[in-house]
């Protein structure tokens, strides 16, 4: 990633990096010959306590993941324990019947399939929609001059400042006058043309900014027009800010819990977020392995996604942090 | 003048394409925008189906609300808690992971994944993990301890809520600090080992003044964020106990969709859009100020 970057490093290491290294090196083997040996077991000292020190760090480490991957993993564990053992005062760290009856209860409470598909296709559309209007807004943005483009922009660039918060209650009378409560059109349209692609668009542009324009002079040689230098030219090149659009367009989507719970009241149009928090008992309680169950199904996917694209996790998501 | 017309068509098209985006902030930002300070004007309630011109009434109401008053707090303590566990841990994290330590990919991995966990699923699990018979009053107990019931008391409440929020995303401010650390020149801290610094003194007096303006920035976004916290409320507390965990966002829904006070929550909007306005406009300066930044 190349956010936040200080201006210093690439420039200083060929000076002062040569002067530096000899002086670090030194107390070994430079001193004359008298005092070479004790500076050297004091540096063997030194080192081992240095080595003990990084051993500690290591550990400190493996202390603070505790509570990034203990609840994963006794997410997954409880899912697999029915509820009286679940309930047992003293945890037991592995289920000692293993079973998956809790799995079979989520698919037979609720149209949990439907759900998931629900999820899966509006966080779908959602990026498909949001990657073509912020590529197209922000190629446009960023390489063709028309008159009034700055204050166009602006007036997108007004979404980064509107929490979705503030305007879900006019959004709410727009979507019932229009007759779709209860529909996904809301979870669909408002997303991919409303504030939360403004920071897609203005990725975009970032992007297309630094594009060399001779790139595009080879294209309008070969007869390209403008839609054609943008789909066979600028579009492919943009892959990496894509994927990064594309990542944090399709989480921010899945991990939707306001608008759904807003917009939508029967049960087979809910989206995930929402369905998981319906698992309670008929006097509200929650019951937790079915709960769990639903909630490992909904996770390790992303997860294992996660797991494999890494980088490009890591990447697009920093790019939000940033907006 | 066969340039001129190439000039028109290309700006045709360049209208052609900002179109979408144009329009949908049209529709769904500044329309909803004007709507809601339109609607904070009046007295609106949607069961009943009353839409009256009310003046200033729904501020004026604000003014006198020790509903919105709690909430305020709640959001304050909220924010200033998130901010302050989320920014040192982040730093603790990234410090250690620029050490070149055995294991280093591995520990960025486990402390950045919850930030891909979905956000109400992460709250079920600690739902669970905090309940008074749950996984870590049961460790505890192993210890000896008793552990309160963490989610029925104000205090132990909102401490939940805020680490059980830090927790989720404290991996991509580490991040972002990693970024900045590894900007930080080797050579800098080398001849301040050579005068003799230790490890502390180097941290306070060379790195931390040089991602000082990452750090602000970060702390700000962070601010503007913790400001926009929901499901974690809804799923974990519900507001509770009493209104000790009811965030302004909360309250909001609450006034809108519990009670049907549509005039009263479109206030509670604007000042959410208010603060939300002064606190990113602030990080703007700052960014401009201080940070050196290419997306």
């Amino acid at each position: 990633m190349k956010s936040d970057v200080m201006p210093g490093p690439a420039t200083l290491p060929g000076a002062d990096g040569a002067a530096a290294r000899p002086a670090a090196s030194g107390p070994g083997g430079d001193g004359p010959d008298g005092t070479r040996r004790a500076p050297a077991r004091r540096d063997r000292a030194a080192r081992s306590r240095r080595r003990w020190g990084r051993w500690a760090l290591v550990a400190l480490l493996v202390v603070l993941s505790v509570p990034f991957v203990f609840p994963t993993w006794w997410m997954a564990t409880s899912s697999l324990k029915p509820m009286s053992e679940i309930l047992r005062a003293v945890p037991t760290p592995w289920p000692q019947d293993p079973s998956f009856a809790a799995y079979g209860e989520v698919f037979r409470l609720q149209p949990f399939a439907q759900q998931y598909w629900n999820s899966l296709y509006i966080a779908a559309v959602v990026t498909v929609g949001t990657i073509l209007v912020s590529s197209m807004a922000g190629y446009a943005f960023a390489r063709i001059r028309f008159r009034g483009a700055n204050a166009l922009f602006l007036l997108v660039l007004v979404g980064l400042l509107v929490p979705s918060e503030v305007t879900i209650v006019p959004l709410f009378r727009m979507v019932n006058a229009l007759g779709l409560i209860d529909t996904h059109w809301p979870l669909v349209v408002i997303p991919v043309l409303g504030a939360p692609s403004v920071l897609a668009t203005f990725i975009m542009r970032q992007f297309f900014l630094g594009l060399p324009g001779e790139l595009e002079e080879a294209g309008r040689m070969d007869g390209l027009g403008r839609w054609g230098i943008f789909w066979r030219i600028a579009f492919p090149l943009s892959r990496s800010a894509i994927s990064a659009v594309a990542i944090f367009t399709f989480l921010k989507s899945w991990n939707l819990y306001l608008e759904p719970i807003v917009y939508l009241s029967s049960k087979d149009r809910f989206t995930l977020p929402q369905a998981l928090t319906q698992y309670v008992d008929a006097y509200g309680g929650p019951m937790w392995n079915v709960q769990l169950a639903a909630t490992t199904l909904t996770v390790l996917p992303v997860l294992a996604v996660f797991l494999v694209a890494q980088k490009q996790f890591v990447q697009g998501l920093a790019h939000t942090g940033l907006k | 003048m066969a340039s001129s017309t190439l000039a028109r068509r290309d700006a045709a098209v360049g209208y052609t394409m900002v179109a979408p985006a144009v329009l949908g902030a049209l529709a769904f930002v500044v329309a909803p925008l004007v709507a809601v300070v339109w609607y904070s004007l009046h007295e609106w309630n949607v069961l009943a189906n009353t839409f009256t011109f009310a003046g200033a009434d729904n501020y004026e109401r604000m003014l006198s609300d020790p509903g919105l008053r709690d909430s305020l707090l709640a959001s304050l303590w909220f924010s200033v808690g998130l901010v302050v566990l989320n920014i040192s841990l982040a730093l603790v994290l990234a410090v250690l992971l620029n050490q070149r330590l055995p294991g280093t990919t591995t520990f960025r991995t486990f402390f950045f994944s919850p930030v891909v966990v979905s956000l109400v699923a992460w709250t079920i699990v600690w739902s669970f993990l905090l309940q008074a018979d749950g996984g870590i009053n049961g460790f505890l107990s192993l210890l000896g301890i008793e552990g309160p019931n963490w989610l029925r008391g104000e205090t132990t409440a909102m401490i939940s809520v805020i680490v059980v929020q830090v927790f989720k995303n404290v991996g991509l401010n580490m991040i972002l600090f990693l970024a900045a650390l590894q900007g930080v020149p080797e050579e800098v801290q080398e001849a301040a080992r050579i005068d003799g610094a230790g490890a502390w003194r180097r941290f306070r007096s060379i790195t931390l003044p040089l991602i000082s303006p990452t750090v602000l920035l970060v702390s700000i976004l962070t601010i503007v964020g913790s400001l926009e916290v929901f499901a974690q409320i809804a799923v974990l507390t519900g507001g509770g106990p009493g209104s000790s965990t009811t965030v302004l966002v909360y309250y909001l829904y609450q006034q809108a969709f519990r009670f049907n006070d549509f005039g009263y929550a479109s206030a509670i909007s604007v000042l959410l859009f208010v603060i939300v306005l002064v606190l990113t406009l602030v990080q703007w300066q700052t960014r401009k100020r201080w940070v050196f930044h290419e997306v």
